[in-house]
């Protein structure tokens, strides 16, 4: 791996790693297993793509990507509560239709943004190379959005909300809108994950229908790994787990990339980064025993 | 514990930061692609004879290395900035959304694309004849007007040409867009059928049955990897079925013109060279394919209620028996 190569990794990981938080929120907060992200996240990049190629203000582009995704978020949380459809199909149903919104969007299945202005272009006046201002860009707002995520989950509201994940029948009963909190939930979750891909498309110069692919699987990945290696003490630690697992996952993918002994090639790189992951999520585990025994030994 | 794990992280990430330096060669070509596919693969091959044939060897003095996406646009944009890290000669992204990504992460490492429809559209070039700056490449546009005249030629009954493509993806978009402005100077009508993943390509197919006299299979990568389920429904309906690739053709297709995705890989090997051997390739014009080849199948042709004329059968470069 060379310092490019890691850097771009350190780049991808933090951008997905609001793809983590917006997981995180659905999926752990919320206990709402939600699909909607693989739809979410092309959504951000295509709204914020076709509005710059229209000579928009990227910052304003991106923040209507933003919105873009609060509704998607919404439309699931919608179908689940007014319709009681099971929230996995609920969000499913919202993905698929997202993919030919996205094309609506965009009006073909590609946008290409290589030469126009995006939200770096006025970062460049900084002085400091391409190579560190995208990472050093994107930690910016990964560190922003994390911090603003754990101070509305510690606020009244953000505990009423986890209340309703954990126990929503103990919520309602202790007064919570477990609807209402469920609708702000995905709403910002799916915000963050449009928000993602605006920053994706805007880093790398295009939107494509085909950029949500396996998005919800990274964003597990991230929301586990972080949580394996760092552990679910409190709740800023628990998020910015998600956050560094969504840059661990993209430094396996690198170290994947690199990989050319034991006869490994190209067509293995899957293969290759999800042994990388479960070896790091198996690590922390197989000590246990190690630390049971040890402690079993103190107390004797 | 806690430094037990960080200690664990320091070495993966100390593992990772050194890894293994290449052997010194003369010349150093990068090739990626979003996804492996036989055509994409051909084209990689191809790239890499032509550059044999013009005196850079693979273990002997150019270092050729390959890396594939999987599919995952992330994982593509990170082999991207692994390739301009590396700082190889030329870096070779094969189809759009790899080249887009190279493209828009480097501006003085020189970019030859390929398989790429419309490089245009994808901002990767302004002026295809002048592109300046440090990309050039070449289109793998369809010969579609060839294409349609060989349907005529072969089938002068089918006047409703059936085309199944996944409308999310580009190059597949623009090739419906040039049959529909070319078909009605030939006297056909075009019908789509929309197939998002492999998956659905059988509904696809199946939903032209009854409405169409023929099939024509775009160059689209979602409908060729499972064309075998079109060609199901050609054989049980009598509908013949066509191709805009000749490595469709033995899979079972009654005929292609042509190219295949290994001469284009030959050419784009070509550019390749002259860029090895210092052209800029801002002064390199982007490049359409040049060989165009007839494939038929008679075998195929007569599961579908077709026989090819003796005609098209004596020029065609390559018979499938």
């Amino acid at each position: 791996m060379n310092i490019v190569a890691f850097l771009g990794a350190i780049e991808i990981g933090l951008v997905f790693g609001l793809v983590g938080l917006g997981v995180f929120l659905s999926f752990r907060v919320l206990n709402f297993p939600d699909l909607t992200v693989d739809g979410s996240f092309p959504l951000g990049a295509a709204v914020a793509a076709t509005l710059i190629v229209q000579d928009v203000d990227p910052f304003l582009a991106s923040a209507v990507a933003v919105v873009a995704g609060t509704a998607a978020g919404l439309v699931t949380a919608f179908l689940n509560l007014r319709f009681k459809i099971l929230h996995l199909l609920a969000s499913i149903l919202t993905m698929i239709a997202l993919y030919s919104i996205n094309l609506r969007v965009m009006g073909r299945p590609n946008v290409a943004i290589i030469n126009e202005p995006t939200v770096l272009t006025p970062l460049a006046g900084l002085g400091l190379a391409d190579l560190y201002l995208r990472p050093a860009a994107a930690a910016v707002v990964a560190a922003v959005a994390l911090l603003l995520l754990a101070r509305f989950l510690a606020s009244d509201y953000g505990l009423a909300m986890r209340a309703t994940g954990a126990n929503p029948r103990m919520a309602r009963a202790q007064g919570v809108f477990t609807g209402q909190a469920t609708y702000v939930g995905m709403a910002i979750s799916n915000g963050l994950v449009a928000l993602a891909g605006a920053l994706f498309a805007q880093m790398n110069g295009f939107a494509d229908v085909t950029i949500g692919t396996g998005t919800i699987v990274v964003g597990l990945a991230a929301v586990i790994v972080g949580e394996a290696i760092f552990g679910t003490r409190t709740v800023l630690g628990h998020a910015a787990a998600c956050v560094v697992g969504s840059v661990l996952y993209r430094l396996a993918v690198a170290f994947a990339l690199g990989v050319d002994f034991l006869g490994l090639t190209a067509s293995d790189l899957n293969l290759v980064t999800a042994v990388l992951v479960a070896v790091a999520l198996i690590l922390p585990g197989a000590r246990n025993p190690l630390r049971a025994l040890l402690s079993g030994l103190a107390k004797r | 514990m806690k430094f037990l794990r960080l200690g664990l992280l320091a070495c993966a990430a100390a593992l990772a930061l050194a890894g293994g330096p290449a052997a010194a060669a003369d010349a150093f070509v990068a090739v990626t692609a979003i996804v492996e596919h036989p055509a994409l693969d051909a084209a990689r091959d191809g790239i890499r004879d032509e550059l044999a044939a013009g005196g850079y060897e693979v273990g002997k003095n150019l270092r050729f290395d390959y890396e594939s996406a999987q599919g995952n646009p992330g994982t593509a944009a990170q082999i991207a900035r692994k390739f301009i890290g590396e700082k190889p000669d030329v870096i070779v992204p094969i189809s759009t959304p790899s080249a887009q990504a190279v493209v828009a992460a480097t501006s003085d490492i020189a970019v030859v694309f390929t398989a790429v429809t419309d490089p245009v559209g994808a901002k990767l070039v302004g002026d295809p004849m002048k592109p300046g700056g440090n990309v050039t490449g070449m289109s793998d546009l369809s010969p579609i007007a060839k294409h349609l005249a060989l349907i005529r030629e072969i089938t002068p009954d089918a006047k409703r040409i059936g085309v199944p493509y996944n409308p999310g993806e580009a190059n597949a978009v623009t090739l419906v867009g040039i049959l529909k402005a070319e078909a009605p100077a030939q006297g056909l009508t075009i019908v789509e059928a929309a197939a998002t993943k492999s998956a659905d390509v059988l509904a696809a197919a199946q939903s032209l049955v009854g409405k169409v006299d023929a099939i024509y299979v775009p160059t689209d990568n979602t409908i060729v990897s499972a064309l075998e389920a079109v060609i199901k429904v050609g054989i049980d309906n009598r509908l013949p079925v066509y191709a805009g690739d000749t490595d469709s053709v033995p899979r079972g297709v009654i005929a292609a013109i042509g190219f295949n995705y290994y001469d284009v890989g030959r050419q784009t090997g070509k550019i390749v060279l002259r860029v090895l051997k210092g052209e800029k390739p801002g002064d390199i014009p982007v490049e359409g394919v040049e060989i165009t080849e007839l494939h038929v199948n008679p075998g195929a042709a007569a599961k579908m209620g077709v026989t090819i004329p003796a005609a098209v059968i004596a020029r065609a470069k390559t018979v499938v028996q």
